[in-house]
């Protein structure tokens, strides 16, 4: 049985307030703030199978166990045997909580056709028991079970009410929180009009079917001297025994981190402001079929894991295996998290329970598993009846139970294909969430395409484009903006313009190389032009050259040849003279 | 019988107790063919009716047959859940079984003799 920590909600001031009993018993204590009315009865009603032995056993119980407050099981239709059965169920030892004496039970067993009846007598017998067993342990609490089979068992129903009357008197000057369990009757509370009695407090447990699924709930009719819930609350009997739906809703005092995290898809990411969802906050993914919610979710589960984080995955249209499989299709490998303890997937049938008990479900789960990332897939489905109007506020506690224990959620919505009915028919769960991303799809040219668009995202800047959303083997991305003139363009609009953009960027790359090619080829020319040229000046020089020297040596030859004429002649030879001819190169000319 | 007789004495609260002691030390044979036992809590005006009512019926009409012990509730509260018993002044018929009870004062003898079940001696 589930045993929560001693509430630190006994807040209520001693004194003028009522004083309260803790019932231990989830949720409970929150409706009735604190618990049963201290030192007084109070009557729970309900029909035959809502509960009522089972709460008034987790009062005793918890009341043994966690505050010290030993208990009378006083029993008149079960017997002993049975109920340590049925407790035993929910994992409470009861034969060694009577061993400890920490609990007594007793079974009154009356048979009508043993019973013989003449002259005056009272009660004072099941007084005598009564006070004896609450004597032996010290009991502070008291369970009657249900003291109406009285009526059945004793003709004298004239001495029978007044007995019961001083009995819950009695009750009262003995000080013990005592719960008196009746069966529901026709008109009034409960059958033999117990509640004329016991007016203290009054509590309604009731056990209803709505489209073959049985939903138990209770509600506080009356609590006199103090403030309660009104209204009826679901409620579970579990493994961890009962579980009233706490009302969170009441109080919105969560924490609001501000640390981030990635949704795994780096183009939505990039959307809510760069850095993803804050840490604990809750968003929607809706979408018609077939828009990728499922594989939003599976990337964002696998995000987390990849951070190491514990992530949980309530599946409600496919198993854990078909989710594996086809997430493995779009290149996420939930496989290997699943084996290494970080990624738990629940699968089930929506219809396998009503909304309520698949709440409680997933608070146990939530509390068992301790991820610090939720995805419910979807919560659409989690109600067969479109117009459930419980689906709001057990989805409100749901978020609020996340949020106060710091895990991010997401779920996925599914919605109609209808664009104009997407705003409207999650406008009641959407109210709820941080963040709301709505996948749709745009048919075009023939042609669908899929769209991502963040429609709210609370505390940080977003996105507020229309991005197309790609699903591949390397899974779930965002494809850029593609922005032509001042349109975005999509899917095969994108992709022509894109091949478009290509051939010309191509064809002008091409006309590039062709320009450079030519200039290239036109250098060449030149240098072997310059080539040519200097090999003609080379020739030429040459030529000038040879030209200087042949007339050097002619004059050279001329002089010699006069000088050897002279000393013939004897004539003194002629002074230096310029010589006749003097031969001019011009470099370089043609 | 012995036996029984002083955890009865023991029981029982005193007045009812010496009554009931008279009683079977005068009539009781060894191995009673009836036993009665009255449940009564204290020493109330219904407790003292009921002995005697059932005194005067066993006489008259089992007379040297049977034995009465008287439980006092008040004295020895956990007896009561032995027998089941919820109203006071209950008379349990112990022997012959099956086991039957009459609740009240048994002020009518008539009932009382159907509830035993005794013929009555006429």
């Amino acid at each position: 049985m589930a045993r929560p920590k001693k509430p630190a909600k006994t807040s209520v001031p001693e004194g003028p307030a009522l004083a309260k009993a803790a019932t231990g018993i989830q949720g409970l204590d929150e409706i009735t703030g604190g618990g049963l009315p201290r030192g007084r009865p109070t009557l729970l009603c309900g029909s035959a199978g809502s509960g009522k032995t089972m709460l008034a056993a987790e009062f005793l119980v918890h009341g043994a166990l966690d505050y010290d407050e030993p208990g009378v099981f006083m029993m008149f239709e079960e017997s002993a045997e049975e109920l340590a059965q049925n407790l035993r169920s929910l994992g409470v030892d009861l034969d060694k909580l009577q061993r400890q004496k920490k609990i007594a039970l007793d079974h009154v067993h009356i048979e009508r056709n043993e019973i013989q009846e003449t002259g005056e007598y009272d009660l004072e017998g099941l007084f005598i028991r009564l006070g004896h067993a609450i004597d032996t342990i010290g009991a502070k609490r008291v369970v009657l079970d249900t003291i109406e089979a009285l009526f059945s068992g004793l003709p004298n129903h004239a001495v029978l009410r007044a007995e019961l009357r001083r009995l819950f008197r009695w009750l009262k000057d003995r000080g013990v929180t005592a719960i008196v369990t009746g069966e529901r009757g026709e008109t009034s509370l409960t059958r033999f009009g117990l509640e004329e009695y016991v007016a203290d407090c009054v509590i309604l447990l009731d056990h209803r079917i709505v489209d073959q699924v049985s939903t138990r709930r209770l509600r506080v009719v009356k609590y006199r001297g103090t403030g309660h819930g009104t209204n009826e609350y679901p409620f579970l009997i579990g493994k961890g025994g009962i579980a009233v739906l706490p009302i969170t809703s009441l109080r919105l005092d969560h924490q609001a981190p501000t640390e981030r995290v990635s949704t795994g898809i780096h183009g939505l990411d990039d959307m809510l402001g760069g850095l993803g969802l804050y840490r604990g906050s809750s968003a929607l993914v809706s979408g018609a079929p077939g828009t990728g919610k499922s594989s939003v979710g599976a990337t964002f589960v696998d995000a987390a894991c990849q951070r190491g984080e514990r992530a949980l995955l309530f599946a409600y249209e496919e198993s854990a295996n078909q989710v594996l499989r086809n997430m493995r299709s779009i290149g996420v490998d939930l496989g290997k998290w699943q084996r290494q303890g970080l990624l738990h997937i629940d699968a089930s049938r929506p219809t396998l329970f009503g909304l309520e008990q698949h709440l409680v479900h997933m608070y146990e789960m939530a509390r068992e598993f301790k991820p610090s990332v939720v995805v419910v897939d979807p919560i659409s489905n989690l109600t067969m009846d479109k117009e459930d109007r419980s689906l709001k506020p057990t989805l409100m506690r749901l978020i609020d139970f996340l949020k106060q224990q710091g895990i991010t959620a997401l779920f996925t919505s599914l919605t109609s294909d209808m664009a104009a009915d997407v705003a409207d028919s999650q406008v009641g769960v959407s109210s709820l969430m941080d963040t709301w991303i709505l996948l749709s799809n745009m048919a075009a040219n023939g042609e669908r395409t899929r769209t991502l668009q963040v429609l709210k995202s609370r505390g940080m800047p977003h996105s507020h484009q229309v991005r197309e959303f790609v699903m591949g083997n390397g899974g779930v991305d965002l494809v850029d903006v593609y922005l032509s003139g001042d349109r975005v363009l999509t899917g095969t609009a994108r992709v022509s313009q894109v091949a478009q953009e290509q051939a010309a960027n191509e064809l002008r790359r091409r006309d590039h190389d062709r320009r450079i090619k030519e200039l290239a080829s036109h250098r060449k020319a030149i240098d072997a032009q310059i080539a040519a040229l200097n090999a003609q000046a080379d020739e030429r020089a040459g030529e000038v050259a040879f030209a200087i020297e042949r007339e050097k040596l002619t004059a050279e030859g001329a002089s010699a040849r006069s000088r050897a004429i002279a000393q013939s002649r004897d004539v003194p030879p002629p002074g230096p003279r310029v010589l006749a001819v003097r031969p001019t190169v011009r470099k370089g000319a043609k | 019988m012995n036996a029984h007789k002083s955890s009865a004495k023991s029981r029982a609260s005193a007045h009812a107790a010496e009554l009931a002691e008279k009683a079977l030390h005068e009539e009781q044979p060894e191995v009673p063919e009836w036993q009665l036992r009255l449940y009564v809590a204290g020493h109330t005006a219904k407790s003292i009716a009921a002995f005697e009512n059932l005194k005067r019926v066993c006489e008259t009409h089992l007379a040297g047959r049977y034995s009465i012990e008287v439980v006092d509730l008040l004295v020895n509260p956990r007896l009561a859940a032995g027998d089941q018993i919820l109203a006071v002044p209950t008379l349990v018929r112990k022997f012959p079984e099956p086991i039957r009870k009459i609740i009240g004062d048994l002020s009518n003898e008539e009932r009382v003799l159907v509830g035993l079940d005794v013929q009555p001696r006429r």
